[in-house]
This record gives C-alpha cells, structure tokens and sequence, in this order.
C-alpha cells in the first residue's frame, strides 16, 4: 500500500512536466498574435516590436519555454500581460472562489444524487425509478447558462431572495458568502447529480443481485442495514472515482456557471486568458488545475482502499 | 518558494475586507469587460477608460457637444500651429497629496511617450517636447502642426501620475495608480471588481456627491440588465438593443441612449496581398454595387432593433465634420445589377465576408448576404474568433471583414489611419494621391471651416472607391436606476462621476 502510494506521488512530477510542456506548444498553434491583441486598437508595427521584445515574444520558443518553467520552479509563475497583475496573486485570488463553488456544488451533487440513485435502484422499474430517472434526465439535459439566467430572473428579480450575482469572500462575511454562491453551486451540482444518480443506480443494480447480499437478507437484516451496509458500501467504488473526476472537471468546467453569475472563478481567469492570448496566466492556471485534478486522482486511489479492504493488498 | 508566495496571494484574496466610512452613497457600475492595466499609459480597454474616469482627471475634457474643455488646465492656447500652452488650476493635488503641477505633466507626458509598453506613444508621436514655463505653466512644442493633438489629450494620453507613486512603483504603478482624479484607488480583484473612495483633496470635490464608487465586472448582458433590476447594480453600461424595451417597462429603471463616436463597417481588401485578387478588391463598380445592395436602416431594425443610426461615414452626425451631403444612399437592387453589369465580373460575384463570432454579428452577416444575394452577389459569412480575425487582417488574409472602430473625438482619428497610404491600420491596402493629400492638410490646418471641406472631399471620394463600407454609427445604451441623477451623456461613453447623485 505505501509502496503504491509512493510510486503514483513520484508519478506526478513527470505527469506535470508533460503537461507544462502541452499546454505551452499547444497555445502556440492558436491562431492569433499576443501582440496585436495586446495592442489594442492601436496597431502600430513600432508599438508591435516593442511588446514582442519586452514579452520575450521574438526570441526561440524553447528559450521562452525554459524562461517560464526556470521561474515556476522557483515559485515565480510571472505577470498577467493584460492585466499586470502577478499570475501567483490571480490564481491565489480565484481558486479558493473556485474550490468554494466546487465543494458546494459537489456536496449538493452528493446528497441529491446518491440518494435518488439508491432510492431508484431499490425500487427498480416502480413509479419512484421513474420518477428519479425524468429528474435525473431533465438535469443532465438542461444547459447550465439557462438553468442559471432562469433562477436569476426568478430568485433574484422576481422574488428578490438571493443576489443575482457576484461573489463575497467566505472570510468576509460567511451569510453573504453563501448566499452568492449557492445558486451557481446548485446549478453546476444540478448536471452532478444526474451523472452521479445513474452511477449509482446501476451500481447499486449490480451489487444487490451478488451472493453477499441474498446472504445479508438469509440473515434476516433489514432491507436498509442490506441496502446501505452491505450493497451500498460495495457499489461506492465507481462512484467514488466518478466523483473525484467530476470534482476535477469543477475546476476549469465551471465555466459557462462562473459567467452567467460573475463569480470570478478559475474557469472565468483562463477563458479570458485563451481570448486575450495572456500566455503566463493560461500557463499558471492550467498548471494549478493539473495539479489539483492529479492530487484528486491520488485521493480517489487512497478512498478505494478505505471503502473496499480487498484492494489492500493490490 | 512557491508556497508562501501562493499563500500570501489566497490570504489577501479570502481577507481582503475595506469598510466604506463615509455617509455618501456608494455607486455600483456594471461594466461588461474587465479592465486592463490600471495605468493611463500601458491602458489600452475601452472599460478601464470608464475607471479612469473617476481616478484619473485630465488636462482637458469634452462636452457634451464634443468641444474640448478645460480640466486640470483651467485654459489652453495654440501660441502658434506647432505650440500649445496650457495653464494649470492653482493649489491641485494628486491621491499621496504631492503636487499636480507643470513639472508633473512633463512627467506624465514623457512618461506616455517613452516608458516601455506605452499604448499612448502613437496618439501623441508627433509632441516633441515639454516645456515648464513657470510651475503653472507648461508649453508642448509639436514637431509638425497636428490639429488632432489636443483631442487625444481629452483621453488617457492627457492624464497627469503622481511622479513620486509612480517612479517608486516603476511597472507595478498600475497595482496602485496615483492619478489627480476625484476617487483614489482601494482595491481591485481582477474579473471582479475596482473600488474607488472619495479623495478629499480633489480640486473640484464639490461635485462630487458620491463617497465611493464599485465598478463590477459583468460580462453577460442579460445577467448585466439582471442586477440592474434586481437593484444589486445603479447604472449598467451596454444594455443590448433588444433588452431595451425591458428596461423602458420597468418604473425602477431608466435609459441614456446617445450616438457613440464610433461605426460599424465591413473593409474590403482592395490592396493588400494575394486576396486583393478578387473582382470585389479589384473593381469600385462591383463595391459599390455592394453598397447599393444593402439597405441599412433594414439591417439595423433586424439585428438591433432600430437602435443604431445608419450611415455611411465614419464619422457620427454630432461632430462638426460630418458631411452632411453625402447621406447613405438608398437600397437600389436595380441599380446594383446594372453596375454589377458594367463591371463585366461573372455572377454570382463572391464575397467571402469574415465576421466576429458573436450572435449578432454573425446575424448582421447573414442579413448582409440576404439583401446582396438579390442583387447578385454570394456572401459567404465565415464566423471567427476575434483575435484570429485581426492577425488574418494583419496578414492579408482576408476579402471582407465586418469589424468596427469605437471612434475617436476628432475625426482624424477615424480616418486617418485607415485610408491613409501605409498607415498602421490601412488593412484595406487603399491607396488614393488625393485622399492622402486630403488627410495630411487636415490634421495640417487648425481652422475648423478649413478641416470641413477636406473632410467633405474626402466622404465624397469615399463613396466611389468604397475601401470601407461604413454600415451604421454605434450608440450607448446605458441603463441606470431612478435614484441615479446627474448622468452626462458624452460622445465617448465614459461614466463622469462628477455630478452624479444617488438618492436613497
């Protein structure tokens, strides 16, 4: 088990090196000069060589590549060229925003979805299967930004009970805090929840026609202590791995979510980056996200073995 | 390394918590963008011009009436064509209370033309030197007489820095700018918001009725409108066209809606590189037929519910050099097909017309190549990414591009550098003897009869070469509360606190 864990953390380094090195050749292929959108309306070609000098923009790409890396290895991830601004103190401004949302959205992902998928399983083919499979539909195949200007329009101008957008930091006042963030958390754990529902259920399916659980039932336990000691317990492991993935799609995939309600969040910082062709913040948050979305995996290894003892020894 | 530096980055994210201690009241501005560099001479966005507006002052400003006015000047004088000398207002300070005088503006003023990134240098390339005439006094001495000059100082190359904030920042000014401005800098989280406060040293403070001024980024229009009505925003700036009618229904809310200095147009490649090659870049006969196909009033109605004025010039009705004789002409499918004729190109003549990918745009393509299809023309209307698009126009690798401008006070600015021969933004690759001669007496001549008809002379030629077909002028639709009272519409569409009051 230590020997695992040791080899997937060594894992790593390589696994983000390639990655800096992808995301890094890749921006290159987009069309469109950095310069020039740098630029602005003013396009003069002097203007033009003077921000390409300064960015580094006109020496060899490897000579660029090795400058960036050699200056994220020593905590250095550099300076948004639009906006000025240390790429460090973006990302250090928007990834907890981020993690907030995502642990909301997850955990109302978790609580709508496990439950319906289990209800829906136990009562496989009755009314409540049906019903929790329309609900599990109807969340997969609504488009988040309408899902998130509907509620707006409803909660926050019609009724007036939530703001309709923006975001306040949980550390200056909780109340506030919670209340910008939970109709974004809803919506982006709304489409979660779906995915995690049907997980679940076939999961759920397939453990409870194993022996293990006739043999619960022989025992004479209650059909909740089969269900949710016995079946459940088994079927968490798929699940578990689905969730930390969709944790990690959180991070960069809340984009259409962090949009419709100007939460200033991770997905919003590199979508801006991509259109204002602001390579060192593309870079540095790509890198975070890789990181994090890496560390999750790791997690998700470590949760295998606590939910099901036969992996230990794997 | 990276740790602590990361740390320290989440503390003051999370943390971060000013307190408003003033009783005036707070004034929250939805922009649709955010801004850039907070420094008047690396800036280069159209919303961080609105943020400036209430940090930065200038030596002079516009009115309503797009006439130039004095700001931290109190007065200004051509002492000849080449020299320009403005007195300043006694006793101004910047935000660290250090002196707004003539020594700061020859700062702020090389400080735009050389420092490294500056996006001001070519607005004002032709200033040869600053003069201090006395603390209060400072002489700009041109190197060839430019008309257009004090116009550009009515924007961001007119705004005066702190010269101690801002040698002691060097390139990190912009995190914390110190300008002369009524509002000074609190605090900024990128994609979010900018908080100004009230600075109680400004030399015109009693028209400011304000206390503190949050400028919240909100890209989505609807979301934008949103907050507006649900009273989390006082004033919104871009209502789209279509959203207008709600508003106008709501008794909470209200409108500004005035012609911008900027248009809409498609340029055609009629001399730059291989693309040039087509009978549309090649043949006046075959552009112009292409402007009588269109019928812009229709085009603006469908796409943007009547809100824009069409036109076929650069410039807006509102400025003096509009030339008033030369109207858009009227949609005559007739006519088109006869020119179409004379021209001899094969039909249907294609126009591979480049659009930016964004909902109405890509509708305005589609209008386009309904109303020139009947005249015989084939538009192909291929959606692109906006950056890609300028690097293509950059490259020549276009045959048409409907792209706009968003205008400049003086008319040069829209003109200039898109049909003079080899100017920075002439992707069109035009080239005219006369309009070049035109151009330069213009920006020549400081007397604005004189400028007129050279301007006139040239809407004229335009309309027989048709390098750029101009398509509508662009207006500001700005929707604020009824509290908010005080709004100045100017041309430039820039938020002036001064004068804005907010009830409770």
């Amino acid at each position: 088990m230590r020997g695992h864990l040791g080899i997937r953390i060594l894992q790593v380094i390589p696994t983000l090196l390639l990655v800096s090195i992808y995301v890094f050749c890749l921006q290159q292929l987009m069309p469109g000069d950095p310069a020039l959108v740098l630029a602005g309306e003013e396009r003069d070609p002097q203007v033009l060589a003077q921000i390409r000098a300064e960015l580094w923009l006109d020496r060899p790409l490897v000579i660029q590549y090795f400058h960036w890396i050699g200056n994220v290895l020593t905590g250095d991830f550099g300076f948004s060229w639009r906006i000025r601004q240390p790429v460090a103190m973006l990302i250090g401004q928007k990834l907890p925003v981020t993690l907030q949302l995502g642990t909301m959205a997850f955990i109302i992902a978790v609580s709508i979805g496990v439950p319906m998928g289990i209800i829906s399983a136990v009562n496989k083919n009755g009314f409540l299967d049906y019903l929790a499979n329309g609900i599990g539909l109807a969340g997969l195949s609504t488009p988040n930004f309408w899902l998130g200007i509907m509620l707006i329009l409803l909660i926050s101008v019609q009724l007036g009970w939530l703001p309709p957008s923006g975001y306040v930091p949980l550390g200056e006042d909780w109340r506030q805090s919670l209340a910008t963030t939970i109709m974004p958390a809803f919506v982006l754990g709304n489409a979660i929840a779906a995915v995690l529902m049907r997980h679940t259920r076939s999961a759920m399916l397939t453990a409870l026609e194993q022996d293990y659980v006739r043999t619960a039932r022989a025992k004479g336990l209650t059909e909740w202590v089969v269900v949710l000691r016995h079946a459940l317990r088994n079927a968490l492991v798929p699940v578990v791995t689905l969730g930390a993935l969709e944790l990690g799609t959180l991070l960069s995939g809340a984009v259409l979510t962090e949009q419709v309600f100007s939460v200033p969040g991770f997905g919003k910082l590199i979508v801006d980056a991509v259109f204002n062709r602001d390579y060192p913040v593309v870079q540095g948050v790509v890198l975070v996200t890789a990181t994090v979305y890496v560390s999750l995996n790791l997690i998700a290894d470590v949760l295998y073995v606590l939910i099901n003892p036969r992996l230990r020894g794997a | 390394m990276r740790r602590p530096i990361l740390a320290a980055a989440l503390m003051a994210g999370v943390f971060a918590t000013p307190l408003a201690a003033q009783d005036l009241p707070t004034l929250r501005i939805g922009l649709a963008d955010d801004a850039d560099a907070l420094d008047p001479t690396l800036g280069r966005s159209f919303v961080g011009r609105i943020v400036f507006g209430g940090l930065c002052d200038k030596l002079v400003d516009l009115d309503a009436r797009l006439n130039v006015v004095p700001q931290l000047a109190q007065g200004y004088e051509w002492a000849d064509s080449k020299t320009l000398v403005f007195k300043l207002r006694p006793g101004m300070k910047f935000h660290d209370g250090t002196e707004v005088d003539a020594a700061a503006v020859k700062y702020s003023m090389e400080r735009h033309l050389n420092m490294q990134g500056s996006a001001r240098r070519g607005e004002i390339s032709t200033l040869d030197r600053v003069e201090i005439v006395d603390p209060l006094t400072v002489r700009m001495v041109l190197k060839t007489p430019t008309a257009p000059f004090l116009a550009a100082l009515t924007d961001r190359a007119g705004m005066i820095v702190s010269s101690k904030a801002a040698e002691a920042a060097g390139k990190d000014f912009s995190l914390k700018p110190v300008c002369a401005g009524p509002f000074k800098f609190v605090e900024r989280v990128a994609q979010d918001h900018i908080t100004l406060d009230r600075f109680d040293g400004y030399w015109n403070k009693d028209a400011i009725k304000l206390g503190r001024i949050i400028y919240r980024t909100v890209v989505d229009p609807s979301v934008r409108l949103a907050n507006l009505q649900a009273g989390a925003l006082d004033i919104a700036e871009r209502i789209t066209p279509t959203d207008v009618d709600a508003v106008k229904k709501n008794p909470k809310l209200k409108l500004a809606v005035y012609d911008g200095l900027g248009y809409q147009g498609i340029t055609f490649n009629v001399g730059h590189g291989e693309r040039a090659k087509t009978p549309l870049g090649q043949s006046a006969l075959v552009r112009q037929a292409f402007n009588l196909a269109i019928d812009r009033a229709a085009l603006v109605q469908v796409v943007y519910a009547g809100m824009y004025t069409p036109s076929a010039q650069a410039i807006p009705e509102a400025s003096p050099f509009y030339a008033s004789d030369v109207p858009a002409p009227a949609r005559d499918v007739a006519k088109a097909k006869a020119l179409l004729a004379q021209s001899g190109a094969k039909l249907p003549v294609v126009v591979d017309l480049t659009v930016t990918n964004s909902a109405d745009q890509v509708q305005t393509g589609e209008v386009l190549q309904s109303m020139a299809a009947e005249a015989g023309f084939d538009v192909k209307v291929r959606a692109m990414e906006f950056a890609a698009s300028l690097d293509a126009d950059d490259r020549g690798d276009f045959a048409a591009h409907l792209i706009g401008w968003s205008g400049r006070a003086d008319a040069d600015g829209n003109l200039f550098n898109f049909l003079h021969t080899g100017a920075p933004l002439n992707v069109a690759g035009y080239s005219s003897k006369e309009v070049d001669a035109w151009l330069d007496e213009a920006r020549a001549v400081t007397d604005v009869k004189a400028r007129q008809a050279l301007y006139g002379k040239i809407a004229v030629a335009h309309m027989t070469d048709v390098p750029l077909m101009y398509l509508y002028i662009n207006k500001w639709i700005t929707g604020m509360s009824t509290r908010v009272d005080g709004y100045i519409p100017i041309a430039d569409g820039m938020i002036r606190p001064q004068g804005i009051t907010l009830a409770k």
